[in-house]
């Protein structure tokens, strides 16, 4: 039954594709936002965290839909973005970043504005009477002592986008070879007659992957708090 | 000679810090009861905590003046040892010594730092985290952290409040060297008149955020009774 074949190899390499694009690029916005979030009091503080919530409560498809029309060809910033900087992200595997990286955002947040509030905002004053200005202690202080918690919110927003399913596929629509993550392609076989076996080994695939991603950052951030608590 | 003129004023909620004093070269103390301001005061000359208004000068350099210089904390070159430590959990020893050169570019100077881990007799904790160390190792570490930064004063906030009787016979001697051998002008910070008559000449008595003496061993004297504190 463990033969997969090429089109599912396909869909579970472009699933891993994605989820880690969407990770890398939304962890330098999780660590501002989060940092923002937990350090900075300003005006619409409560809008931003309203704001960077959103996906979580929304219906998937709203989100999805939200997307289509601001980033699709003819929307507010596609169009902008297609014409001029030859960005696109309707119906291609970057727009299936993008939709899943925004619904891991909310929980890459949440996991990093904690661990930057449970840090003792006095060790960067102790930097600071060292010589370290506040973008010094901010790299050599705080983003280290923020580790576990970068670590942990990062596994969570790849797992999130690997099985991200309603935004993706409403914004990018199922597009095998281009975007038909996992997820997608477990959908697709559903609705086949013949196609348990083939969606019984992507679920498994799925599981698989989870199960790794999981006891990788647990490790992770295990090893990281320890460098943290100064053992 | 160091010379520091302190004229500050600062509003704590309903309390208020109102604090005028010079120092000479050697060690002065800033002696009075818990919550007398004193550690308000050592956050000023830090610059860690801004006056409402007022002038911070040191020799011939104004730290604060207020409206018009406000001279920031990594720039002061005044180095601080705190009540709990504060080193830096994630480093090791090496490393937290360390700090302050890396920050301030300073060329490492080995004879100087040799004689500086020789004093303080830390040497052999240097690959060791600050988890890994005693309450009292822990505390010779901050000293030698804020001196490796070849500050121009030296701020000491209670240095030995967190130990206990044992660990400050034990780390008291230490403080007696670092007076006398590394010839640093010092502000210690204290509320325990026998620490004070061992380390400091001079003493500033604060007492509900006001200068109330400036004088000699004798403040002490007076307070003897009150202030005395169950080690």
């Amino acid at each position: 039954m463990f033969d997969l074949t090429a089109d599912e190899w396909t869909a579970i390499l472009l699933s891993l594709r994605i989820a880690s694009v969407a990770t890398l690029a939304a962890l330098p916005f999780g660590i501002a936002v989060g940092w923002l979030l937990a350090r900075k009091d300003f005006w619409g503080k409560s809008v931003l965290d309203g704001v960077v919530l959103l996906p979580l409560v929304l219906p998937p498809v709203v989100t999805g839909y939200l997307l289509l029309l601001t980033f699709g060809r003819r929307g507010l910033l596609g169009g902008f973005l297609a014409d001029y900087l030859g960005i696109v992200f309707s119906f291609r595997w970057t727009g299936a970043a993008l939709a899943s990286g925004i619904m891991g955002f909310p929980l890459m947040v949440r996991a990093i504005r904690l661990s930057i509030e449970s840090i003792d905002q006095r060790l960067e004053g102790a930097a600071a009477t060292l010589g370290a200005n506040p973008a010094l202690a901010f790299a050599t202080i705080t983003l280290p002592l923020a580790l576990p918690g970068i670590i942990s919110g990062a596994v969570l927003c790849f797992a999130k986008a690997l099985g991200e399913f309603g935004a993706t596929i409403t914004f990018v629509s199922n597009i095998p070879g281009e975007t038909q993550t996992i997820s997608a392609a477990i959908y697709t076989l559903t609705q086949v007659p013949a196609g348990d076996a083939a969606a019984l080994r992507l679920v498994v695939v799925a599981i698989v992957i989870s199960f790794i991603a999981l006891i990788a950052s647990e490790w992770l951030a295990r090893s990281a708090g320890r460098r943290v608590r100064g053992e | 000679m160091t010379m520091l003129t302190v004229d500050v004023e600062k509003k704590l909620g309903a309390f208020t810090v109102e604090a005028a004093f010079d120092t000479a070269a050697g060690i002065t103390a800033l002696f009075g009861p818990s919550g007398a301001g004193k550690t308000s005061i050592a956050n000023m000359i830090a610059g860690l905590v801004t006056p409402d208004r007022g002038r911070i000068v040191l020799d011939d350099t104004v730290l604060f003046e207020s409206g018009r210089i406000d001279m920031p904390s990594y720039q002061r070159r005044i180095g601080y040892v705190f009540q709990e430590g504060r080193l830096f959990p994630h480093l090791t020893v090496r490393a937290n010594l360390a700090y302050g050169r890396r920050m301030l570019r300073l060329s490492a100077e080995p004879q100087a730092e040799r004689r500086i881990l020789d004093m303080l007799d830390i040497g052999h904790l240097m690959e060791r985290r600050p988890g890994r160390l005693s309450g009292g190792e822990r505390q010779r570490v901050a000293f030698g952290r804020a001196l490796m930064a070849q500050p121009r004063l030296l701020l000491l906030d209670e240095p030995l409040a967190s130990l206990d009787a044992a660990r400050k016979r034990e780390i008291l001697p230490y403080l007696i060297r670092l007076r006398d051998e590394a010839k640093m002008p010092m502000i210690y910070v204290s509320h325990a008149p026998a620490e004070v008559r061992a380390v400091a000449r001079q003493v500033v008595r604060i007492d509900g955020g006001r200068v109330v003496a400036i004088g000699g061993h004798e403040l002490l004297v007076d307070a003897e009774g009150e202030l005395t504190s169950p080690a």
